[in-house]
């Protein structure tokens, strides 16, 4: 893989001085320091596990697609739940923006690399290692982990021979989070260009910085959580089990405390991506935004203490189901006021359509979607009827799926000319993102119907007056899943070759941004001398 | 480029068209909000046949409608913008619009108006069903891996009823049974002994689990509640009179391998039904009196309960 080689020129120019290129081989992946080389690792795994878990669901929604058992084991199909969130969670959607976040900030913030390049390699080398170990319990007596994503005892602590590899499984991701997040928060703390203040910092940095400390501040909590469950298995500890004078619903306490926030360390940083790529093609600056980095700093500090609505049912004093209701539709106002700034970023703009845009204006639709499921699931006595149904399921793919994964999508197409200097297929991107759009409205949609109908979620089999949505959701996921193939040919074509592309990329556009000053491809040592920022 | 005359006409038309076909969602949507019955349309929450369910059927709409007018309106300001400020069509950008505090402040104190406006009656209603108080009929309700039992107190005192999931709908949901589901009446939502209640007569459960984390569900009574281990929950409803039937649900908590197969059926009869009910039942229970003092024990064998760790 040559693509991200510094261009001739440069390589000639910088070909006797110490560390001036990437090492050649092997060596310049595993033994990587450098920024560059290691986002793309970081992307090229996500994409590696978007599939793997992506071929779950598939197993899942074929499953699914008649009443009845066709091609799984009732006890499969819950392996098949429990690992596919686990997989897209942490292997998919974290990794591609710990990649973004590798790539860009060094470009936007004017440094040379990353502050920490070591940990930066060892945090990466962690996951697959953490992956392959999570699964391989494929193989092991007893199977997956089938307790759900969610790991409530005392069902987890069923899990036959591969409990244990699970839960170091999620320290090591946990471990590989936390260095990343050092990382991120050390090189925009430090590493800035001269009079870049925070309050001129792009909004994917800031989104970045504020995830960063979210990482920090919940992985830990969770490492707690299974390390209690790892000893009220095999140490006679009984933090979880009421004969033993424990709870099971602390567990669920613990989970979600740090949950929540992993539910925003998976947006915040999209919110970053659609920030930037909105102005961009409106050719007009951001809308409010200043405002934009409090309403994400509101957000960050509102995940920490709604942790509750998750558990409504499972029995809570009355005035704390108040205060979660209370706390939780609180977050519709900062979440409101980015809605709003983006949609007057784009108000008497110039728009035009390329990938990165259309991919952008897709989440902003269907994350608003995602968002006002969300207000109606807060009313906590609706949520009695919502808890566990389809509708919960609809909920948080339309805010995972056409938001963050479709920001990340936008995030690739807007700066994958930056990254191998060519220009992809217009044509080939956009109808990925017409497929795209359409088969994922058609695979999550029904799912409201289907939850308000009364069709429990994480069930193999249902009842028949189920089926019709079922197949239109089926039909959508094979959809959505043939689709990515074109994600893929898109980006290969455009790492081989293509139409060399300006350092701005996006002439014509509004491209705003120290990234767009440096040529495409970008140097393999971004910045050796500190831009200046008026 | 310009932006001609005629443009501007055919872009108006176009909106016109969208907000015709606008129109005629809404109503469609409105028309399936009315026809909404006591069990669910396939596509909406059901009435139900209890107050409560009733109250959060309504608030379920009210947050609808909230949303779909929200959505109209935001939907509508950026499908405007799509529409009219292309760059395709010589639209400039006026750069000069970069932020307005009025404007900020204005769009987050109304929809924090429109959130406590929607909290208010969800709290009335919140109150409403954690009253579990003055109680006419109290039922145990244990969940298994998987099955539940349903241990009544009060004046049914004694009566003792384990519900499986139906011996047709176990066969049929096999892997590769070869029986059609379609074929199965009730498939998957039918059980051996149903949960027999009054009508009209506020009936309080008292939910836990022997093994893992459980939750009954019956969509029309509007309530769930999680089993959980070495607790206890409560839950009420009281069944409108003149509503007696069937009424179905199921577990709603990831519970291990069979979690997609242990209903909930509730035979909800008139009281004075009820009563013959229990009557028959104790009658039934006379014989087997002696032998009671070992159930317990026979339970914990009989119900294939998998021990917990430690």
């Amino acid at each position: 893989m040559a693509m991200f080689e510094a261009s001739g020129t440069t390589h000639l120019q910088e070909h006797h001085e110490h560390h001036a290129g990437p090492a050649t081989g092997i060596k310049r992946w595993l033994f990587a320091t450098n920024h560059k080389d290691i986002g793309t690792m970081y992307l090229v795994f996500s994409l590696i596990m978007f599939f793997v878990g992506g071929a779950m669901a598939m197993v899942i929604r074929a499953e699914l697609f008649s009443p009845g058992l066709q091609l799984v084991d009732p006890e499969r199909f819950n392996q098949m739940t429990t690992n596919h969130a686990l997989v897209m969670i942490f292997g998919a959607v974290m990794p591609a923006f710990v990649g973004l976040a590798n790539w860009m900030i060094p470009l936007q913030i004017g440094a040379p690399d990353m502050a920490l390049p070591r940990m930066n390699n060892f945090s990466f080398w962690i996951l697959p290692f953490a992956f392959t170990l999570l699964l391989s319990t494929f193989f092991v007596p007893g199977g997956m982990a089938a307790g759900g994503w969610t790991m409530y005892p005392p069902l987890m602590l069923q899990t036959g021979d591969s409990f244990p590899m699970v839960i170091f499984a999620i320290h090591m991701m946990g471990a590989s989070s936390i260095m990343g997040a050092i990382n991120v928060i050390v090189t925009i703390l430090n590493m800035r260009a001269p009079h870049m203040n925070l309050l001129k910092m792009p909004l994917f940095c800031w989104s970045w910085l504020i995830t960063a400390y979210l990482l920090i501040a919940v992985m830990p909590v969770l490492a707690g959580g299974v390390t209690m469950l790892l000893t009220d298995h095999y140490f006679k500890t009984s933090f979880f089990n009421a004969a033993g004078g424990g709870d099971p619903v602390m567990f669920e306490h613990i989970f979600w405390f740090f949950g929540h926030p992993e539910v925003y360390i998976m947006i915040l940083p999209a919110f970053g991506i659609i920030s930037e790529i909105l102005p961009t093609f409106s050719r007009k600056p951001l809308f409010g935004a200043t405002s934009m980095i409090y309403a994400i700093a509101s957000i960050a500090f509102l995940s920490f203490i709604v942790w509750g609505h998750h558990m409504f049912v499972d029995g809570m004093p009355l005035a704390a189901q108040m205060f979660y209701m209370m706390s939780t539709m609180l977050i519709a106002v900062p979440t409101g006021v980015k809605v709003f700034n983006w949609t007057a970023t784009m108000w008497r703009g110039s728009l035009s359509f390329e990938p990165p845009m259309l991919f952008a204006l897709a989440f902003l639709f269907m994350f608003t979607i995602g968002g006002f499921s969300g207000v109606m699931l807060a009313l906590v006595p609706a949520d009695f009827q919502y808890q566990n149904t389809y509708f919960v399921v609809a909920h948080f793919h339309y805010v995972l799926v056409p938001g963050a994964v479709f920001a990340i999508m936008a995030a690739v197409y807007y700066w994958i000319p930056k990254w191998t200097g060519h220009m992809y297929s217009m044509r080939l991107a956009k109808t990925h993102f017409w497929l795209s759009t359409i088969f994922v409205n058609l695979l999550f949609f029904p799912q409201h119907f289907l939850g308000l109908a009364g069709m429990p979620r994480r069930i193999p089999d249902y009842a028949v007056q189920f089926t019709d949505w079922n197949r239109v959701s089926s039909i959508g996921a094979f959809g959505f899943g043939l689709a990515q193939i074109l994600f893929v040919i898109v980006i290969i074509q455009c790492i081989r070759g293509g139409k060399k592309a300006s350092a701005e990329v996006w002439d014509g556009a509004l491209p705003t941004g120290l990234e767009w000053t440096l040529p495409s491809p970008a140097p393999y040592h971004s910045f050796t001398t500190p831009p200046d920022v008026k | 480029m310009r932006v001609t005359r005629g443009d501007d006409g055919r872009s108006a038309a176009l909106s016109r068209k969208f907000g015709f076909a606008g129109a005629l969602c809404l109503a469609a949507l409105g028309w399936a909000a009315s026809a909404a019955a006591n069990t669910s349309n396939g596509y909406n929450l059901p009435l139900g046949v209890t107050e409560v369910s009733r109250d959060i059927y309504a608030l379920h709409m009210e947050a609808f409608w909230i949303c779909v007018g929200i959505a109209v309106l935001v939907f509508g300001a950026m499908i405007y913008s799509l529409l009219k400020f292309r760059h395709s069509r010589g639209a400039v950008a006026d750069t000069t619009m970069s932020h307005s505090t009025q404007v900020e402040i204005i769009w987050t104190l109304i929809p924090a108006v429109i959130l406590v406006v929607m909290a208010i009656p969800a709290a009335r209603v919140i109150l409403k069903m954690e009253d579990t108080r003055n109680s006419e009929l109290s039922i145990r309700v244990t969940g298994y891996q998987w099955k539940w039992e349903y241990q009544y107190m009060d004046a049914a005192e004694g009566i003792d009823i384990f519900s499986t999931l139906a011996r047709d709908s176990n066969f049929a949901r096999q892997l590769h049974s070869g029986i059609d589901p379609n074929s199965v009446p009730n498939y998957l939502l039918e059980v051996d002994h149903p949960l027999v209640v009054p009508s009209g007569t506020k009936v309080r459960l008292l939910l836990t689990s022997q093994d893992v984390i459980h939750a009954w569900w019956v969509p029309d009574f509007g309530i769930k509640r999680s089993a959980v281990p070495g607790f206890v929950n409560e839950l009420w409803f009281r069944v409108d009179p003149g509503k007696e039937g069937i009424y179905r649900g199921q577990c709603a908590a990831l519970c291990g391998r069979d979690h997609g197969f242990m209903p909930i059926v509730v035979d909800v009869r008139t009281p004075d039904d009820f009563k013959k009910w229990v009557g028959e039942q104790k009658a039934a229970l006379k014989p087997a009196a002696a032998a009671a003092a070992d159930r317990p024990a026979d339970r914990r064998t009989a119900g294939s309960v998998q021990a917990l760790p430690n």
